[in-house]
């Protein structure tokens, strides 16, 4: 897989002036957003703000109602078909259920980007294949079906999956989830030594504040259709912003509403007058 | 008010829906030559979807043969003319009810199965995951699905007359005692190749593609839920026997109505 890097200046995904609905409901009303090459972004924000949504978006899978979004250069939503294939070849997306398929083995998952994108021969693909799982801490599961692993374990096949084209851009939807403290700790690490070693660029949605800051060198918050805060965890972490201090410190008092939109209970419970 | 509301509402969705089908089956169909660069795939599903249909096919073809030489034997006797046994069964089984009933039996039996395989796989972002790993799911999920109905029907529906014809010679010939040799010569004389075989051949063909096409379009277009696929389980059942039963009177107007 052949890439250029993005220089500095020009970040790999650019999006400008996004929106989205959702029906009649906005879920993203005007979000700007630069991910810079070779770093981990981090996007956080409470459940059900659309961070599964904004990958979709990114990976061209689901159309703006207004905006763009640029990766590498390419509007993603303007392309061709071909093109956009092309792209995607180069972004691995590690979905939130994972989306493994379920008549192959976990080996087979893996190799299934292999197989259909390249003609290496068999011993080629079962060491990539393996070496992927064995980053995942999962070769020894590799002839395990998907329905005979654990929600954490499928993550993690997923994430081995994602890896194996060797893209230039991850995309991690809430990898974190479902995991022990411990293989938690050697994702946390994987997610940053891939990032240096193959000179990835990765994007982080996740709850889990603590752990997420500790690996990103950029992070957003999304809420409400809107970015409140961007900035590096060492300047989130000073910021006073009410937003980004309840979002940080897990409360549940604060600007970010823990409800979804709704009427007020006493009108719910009272009923339609 | 509302009704008309609701009427131009129901009127549109259906129109999408249509709109939606045919942009599919295009789809499919450029989707289906480059197929044949991964053969396997192609075996695969033709597996799936026509040798593991093959045993109601057989039960069912063997039953409905004897039937008819049951039916067929009590009319004919009556006028001296049980010696065309063999010819009415056949001309039954080739012409009409070999692709009609083999065709219907495919949606229960393999039309079911793909919608709700490929609903499945829609719900649970199997298809999604596989445009992200920038394989297109058309040609790679449904093209080889296309492909196993669009071949095995024609297959199954000749498969479904050939056994039937056996069963009619078991009850005629066997039980009821018509001549063997009139069974078989009437047969042969009066059955033609083009204007009955070649007919029927071409309806099963046509049912092939028109059953492989509702089945996997209503799973590719189905809602992502556990009572979404089960609708459209139910409306693949459904919309092919409609579809075969209605097209069958076309073809049949078009082929033998001079
Ligand atoms: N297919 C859909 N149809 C309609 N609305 C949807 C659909 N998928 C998601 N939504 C809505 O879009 C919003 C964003 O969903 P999304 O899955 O992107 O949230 P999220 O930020 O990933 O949440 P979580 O952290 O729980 O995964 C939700 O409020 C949801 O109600
Ligand atoms: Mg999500």
């Amino acid at each position: 897989m052949s890439f250029e890097p993005a220089t500095a200046d020009t970040p790999l995904v650019e999006i400008r002036g996004l929106r989205f609905l959702r029906g009649s409901r906005p879920i993203f009303d005007g979000i700007d957003m630069d991910i810079e090459a070779g770093k981990v972004t981090a996007i956080m924000g409470p459940s059900g703000t659309g961070k599964t949504t904004l990958l979709k978006l990114i990976g061209g899978q689901l159309r703006p109602d207004a905006g763009t979004i640029r990766v590498d250069g390419q509007d993603v939503h303007r392309i061709s078909r071909k093109a956009l294939y092309e792209l995607r070849r180069r972004m691995g997306m590690m979905f939130q259920s994972g989306a493994l398929l379920t008549d192959l083995t976990v080996f087979e998952n893996v190799a299934f980007p292999l197989r259909e994108h390249t003609d290496l021969p068999e011993s080629m693909i079962r060491a990539l294949v393996l070496m992927k799982l064995q980053a995942v801490g999962l070769r020894g599961a590799n002839g395990l079906m998907p329905s005979e692993l654990s929600g954490g374990m499928a993550r993690r096949v997923a994430m081995a999956r994602a890896i194996a084209l060797d893209p230039m851009m991850i995309m991690y939807d809430e990898p974190f989830t479902g995991q022990d403290p411990i293989s938690m700790g050697v994702l946390v690490q994987l997610i940053r030594k891939l990032n240096k070693a193959m000179g990835l660029t990765s994007i982080v949605v996740s709850h889990d504040v603590a752990e997420t800051a500790s690996i990103s060198d950029y992070i957003y918050v999304i809420s409400q259709g809107k970015v409140v805060e961007h900035g590096s965890p060492q300047n989130l972490g000073r910021s006073d912003s009410p937003w980004v201090r309840q979002f940080m410190d897990g409360l549940a008092d604060g600007p970010v509403p823990f409800h979804f939109p709704a009427p007020t209970l006493a009108e719910d419970l009272l009923g339609p007058a | 008010m509302n009704g008309l509301q609701w009427l131009g509402a129901s009127a549109l969705g259906f129109f999408r829906r249509l709109g939606r089908g045919h942009l599919f089956f295009l789809d499919t169909l450029v989707a289906l030559p480059a197929n044949w660069l991964r053969p396997r795939l192609i075996v695969q599903q033709t597996y799936a979807i026509g040798v593991l249909s093959m045993i109601i096919i057989v039960v069912s073809g063997l039953f409905v043969g004897m039937v008819l030489a049951l039916q067929g034997y009590n009319t004919l006797v009556d006028f001296g003319a049980e010696e065309s046994l063999g010819v009415v069964v056949a001309l039954s089984l080739v012409r009409e009810l070999g692709p009609v009933v083999a065709a219907l039996l495919f949606a229960g039996r393999a039309g079911s199965a793909l919608t709700a395989e490929i609903g499945l796989m829609k719900a649970t972002e199997q298809l999604s995951g596989m445009e992200m790993m920038a394989v297109n799911p058309i040609s790679r999920v449904i093209a080889p699905r296309f492909w196993g109905s669009f071949l095995s029907m024609p297959l199954l529906a000749a498969v479904f007359s050939a056994v039937g014809v056996l069963g009619g010679y078991f009850v005629g010939v066997g039980l009821l005692g018509v001549d063997e040799g009139a069974f078989w010569s009437q047969m042969r004389d009066k059955v033609d190749f083009h204007d009955d075989v070649m007919n029927g051949v071409i309806k099963s063909i046509v049912f092939g593609v028109v059953a492989g096409w509702i089945a996997l379009f209503e799973g590719y277009d189905a809602v992502p839920t556990s009572e979404g696929v089960s609708r459209a389980t139910t409306r693949t059942v459904v919309h092919t026997s409609l579809a075969v039963l209605g097209l069958d009177f076309i073809l049949t107007a078009l082929m033998f109505g001079e």
